[in-house]
């Protein structure tokens, strides 16, 4: 029985994963402790939070062939509404502190909701679809893709960037908003409880994420994204209107980058504009490419990978990450386009196809040596028949 | 009110001709080869960084008045061969992949800004010996240069890299500040403008500034040029060819491969002379390129790839109105409908109009998705 179902790798997946987060919510965080090494439990919550913006990117550019360098407005987005619930989060009457630093006394009317915790919760995945969906819809519409799509995605995130950075009023500009000191069911954020819930909260929203990529990428659907990333117009000629789908796409992905960043500002304990730098939304594509572009497991793991490599190198040599990265971005495009995960692939199937000596698929047939041999000697006949 | 309208009009005039100076040269390669290069601001901030660094040297010389002359021929160079260089090494392998391209040059963009960071003499040396020994170890190695990175080149790399880091490192123990001293360091340097430069015409109560006259002059002056290569020249027929139907242009006995690497230096070069006038309005700085990049873009997308005409119009277009509406021009006109002259007031600073100018362009291209300007054409794919 138990080795029947060991046997299918569906549920050989689902053990697998299982012993990962078993470990990520017992093992790891006390080994960290243990050796001295606490802060670094913080920061696996936080990239695993990324992680989770990862896999939306993975989805979207992996899958489906469209590179979004504007996904910091999702993320940003959904750090805000976490962040101002947060805030929110006051006896009656009192308003956060910077409103009447800017001389607000009401709460805006758009802000009003963001005190109800399932409001804030839907609006955290909603928003950013929407606008996902909306930006998506005009840009597909037409047909617009390729680096057209890159472009007008870095043009968005430059108007929501300015647009957020000038309006010190409603939602403290450049300052952004910071929860550090806020309260969350009456503990203060900061404090290690709160801390550790949303660790759990990112760790089981990566699963959950990477459970619903999964689900999209694996069947007729996922096909689909990747017939359109290959060949657009081909998919259009044989009857399909690829814009419901990338716009669909681009939803879900924006949700997920929401819902990270949602789960990042609770863990940093801020959210600025900075969140929509240029560079921030690029380099989310970078932890994907590492990883390994189309394999989920590779946005996750390219995630982890990059952002821990950012932080232990930023802390030796500061002068250097600049350096790595723009390395990174060369060696990835240019030497390993599929990442770490299909690199390992790929060594692998030669692995076992070199210790096994049989060949798999059609490009191999040349290469196997009983096809040779027998080739070889109908060769043979033939030119003695002649 | 004349020649209040006269100054609004070249302000926006002047923003434009500094818009369409970045965006000259990132349309012609566009334009050619379908490549995004975002490493464009970053050799328009090393064209700046040239001037820079001739001004320094014509200070106190018979030259120090006309620097910019000398510095707007190297500039050209300088950026040009870095051009060169980056399709050579980089560029090349990745035609037909424009969005890895893209990446890649973004990868490059990020390496040039940290280089002026932390480019020192020590730095230059350690390159030097790395580059050395890497390449004569190619040579003595007898490896193929063009032959797949592996374990062999891999170790060479290493051996040079190493070796480079422990010199460097030796010397930086001996000679101390006199080489680990940066060039400019993470601050941001100032180019002076000329004495010439630093007046203005008077206009009524306002007075144009010279040093905005210089740039509009000399983005006339590029531009003039640029037409005149591309359409006047054997080279510049051959891009236009090439531009239109590579393959067809290939099958003709066009060099493609030297046609691109021509133009991407070309399209350099304009970024560093671009990188010239940028230097003087402002203080230059490791960050002075990406401040232009998107704006840049934005002109090559609303004026379409393919034609001048199209960036030109665009460019000129963007300038003005964010300009217009930056400065706040529009309120008084509107004061007839006080909730319009409130709505232009709202977006009445330099980022807000950056808003309403990009959401105006996102409305723009439902209309015409591919710019003023589209190339004509029955294909598929566009």
């Amino acid at each position: 029985m138990l080795t029947r179902i060991l046997r299918q790798p569906v549920w050989r997946e689902v053990i697998m994963i299982g012993g990962v987060v078993l470990l990520l919510a017992t093992a790891i965080p006390q080994l960290l402790y243990a050796i001295g090494q606490g802060f670094r439990v913080g920061l696996l919550g936080r990239f695993m939070a990324l992680g989770i913006a990862a896999l939306g990117i993975d989805l979207i550019w992996g899958y489906t062939g469209m590179l979004s360098l504007g996904h910091g407005i999702f993320f940003a987005l959904g750090g805000y509404a976490l962040a101002m619930f947060l805030l929110l989060q006051l006896p009656a009457g009192k308003l956060p502190e910077f409103f009447s630093l800017n001389g607000v006394t009401e709460l805006p009317w758009f802000w009003q909701p963001f005190s109800s915790l399932p409001f804030t919760l839907i609006a955290v995945i909603l928003i950013p679809s929407l606008v996902a969906a909306i930006v998506g819809y005009f840009v597909f519409r037409n047909r617009i893709r390729g680096v057209y799509f890159s472009i007008l995605t870095q043009a968005a995130l430059i108007v929501f960037y300015n647009l957020f950075n000038s309006q010190q009023k409603w939602i403290n500009g450049t300052n952004g908003l910071k929860t550090d000191s806020a309260m969350f069911f009456g503990k203060v954020v900061s404090s290690i409880e709160v801390q550790w819930l949303f660790y759990l909260l990112s760790l089981f929203g990566l699963v959950g994420a990477y459970g619903i990529c999964r689900w999209l990428t694996g069947g007729r659907f996922g096909r689909l994204l990747i017939a359109i990333r290959d060949d657009e117009p081909r998919v259009r000629f044989s009857g399909y209107d690829p814009t419901g789908f990338k716009v669909f796409v681009l939803a879900v992905s924006a949700a997920l980058a929401g819902i990270a960043g949602a789960l990042f500002t609770a863990q940093s304990g801020i959210i600025t504009p900075n969140a929509m730098d240029v560079s921030f939304s690029i380099e989310m594509i970078i932890w994907v490419a590492v990883g390994g572009r189309g394999t989920l497991v590779g946005a996750i793991i390219g995630a982890l990978l990059v952002n821990f490599g950012k932080s232990v190198l930023s802390e030796q040599f500061p002068a250097f990450w600049l350096f790595f990265q723009g390395g990174m971005f060369l060696i990835v495009v240019a030497a390993v386009p599929d990442g770490l995960v299909g690199w390992a692939g790929r060594t692998w199937r030669e692995w076992e196809q070199r210790s096994s000596r049989k060949s798999a698929t059609y490009p191999q047939i040349d290469l196997d040596e009983n096809l040779h041999r027998e080739k070889t000697q109908t060769e043979k006949l033939h030119n003695s028949g002649k | 009110m004349l020649s209040g309208l006269i100054t609004s009009l070249f302000g926006g005039i002047s923003v434009g001709s500094v818009l369409l100076i970045a965006a000259l040269g990132l349309a012609i390669v566009f334009g050619l080869m379908g490549v995004i290069n975002m490493a464009h601001g970053e050799l328009m901030m090393m064209g700046a960084y040239t001037t820079f660094l001739v001004q320094n040297v014509c200070k106190g010389t018979f030259f120090a008045d006309l620097y910019i002359f000398p510095a707007l021929i190297l500039a050209f160079l300088v950026a040009g061969l870095l051009g060169f260089l980056l399709e050579l090494t980089v560029v090349r392998h990745l035609y037909g992949r424009p969005l890895e391209t893209l990446l890649a040059t973004w990868g490059v963009s990020l390496i040039l800004q940290q280089f002026v960071r932390s480019v020192s003499w020590q730095f230059m040396i350690g390159i030097g010996i790395f580059a050395a020994l890497y390449f004569g170890g190619n040579q003595l190695l007898s490896i193929d240069k063009s032959a797949k990175f592996d374990g062999k080149k891999l170790l060479l790399t290493m051996i040079a890299g190493l070796a480079a880091l422990v010199i460097c490192n030796v010397l930086g123990d001996i000679f101390k500040l006199a080489i680990t001293q940066p060039w400019f360091g993470a601050q941001n340097v100032d180019v002076t403008a000329p004495s010439w430069l630093l007046g203005g015409l008077p206009i009524g109560n306002d007075q144009l500034p010279a040093t905005r006259i210089f740039i509009i002059a000399l983005t006339i002056c590029c531009v003039t040029g640029v037409y005149w290569f591309l359409n006047k020249s054997m080279w510049g027929l051959r891009i236009r060819a090439v531009t239109q139907n590579r393959e067809m242009s290939s099958c003709l006995g066009i060099p493609t491969e030297r046609v691109d690497a021509l133009t991407f230096a070309l399209g350099s070069g304009l970024a560093g002379i671009a990188g010239v006038a940028v230097s003087l309005l402002g203080s230059v700085g490791p960050n002075t390129g990406t401040n232009y990049i998107i704006d840049t873009f934005m002109v090559v997308v609303v004026g379409g790839v393919g034609k001048l005409v199209g960036s030109i119009v665009a460019a000129l277009v963007l300038g003005i109105t964010s300009y217009l509406i930056g400065s706040d021009s529009f309120a008084p006109l509107l004061s007839w409908a006080p909730p319009l002259a409130g709505f232009f007031t709202f977006f009445s600073n330099s980022s807000m109009a950056k808003v309403m100018v990009f959401s105006a362009i996102f409305v723009f291209l439902q209309a015409r998705p591919a710019g003023l300007f589209p190339q004509k054409g029955r294909t598929v794919e566009n």
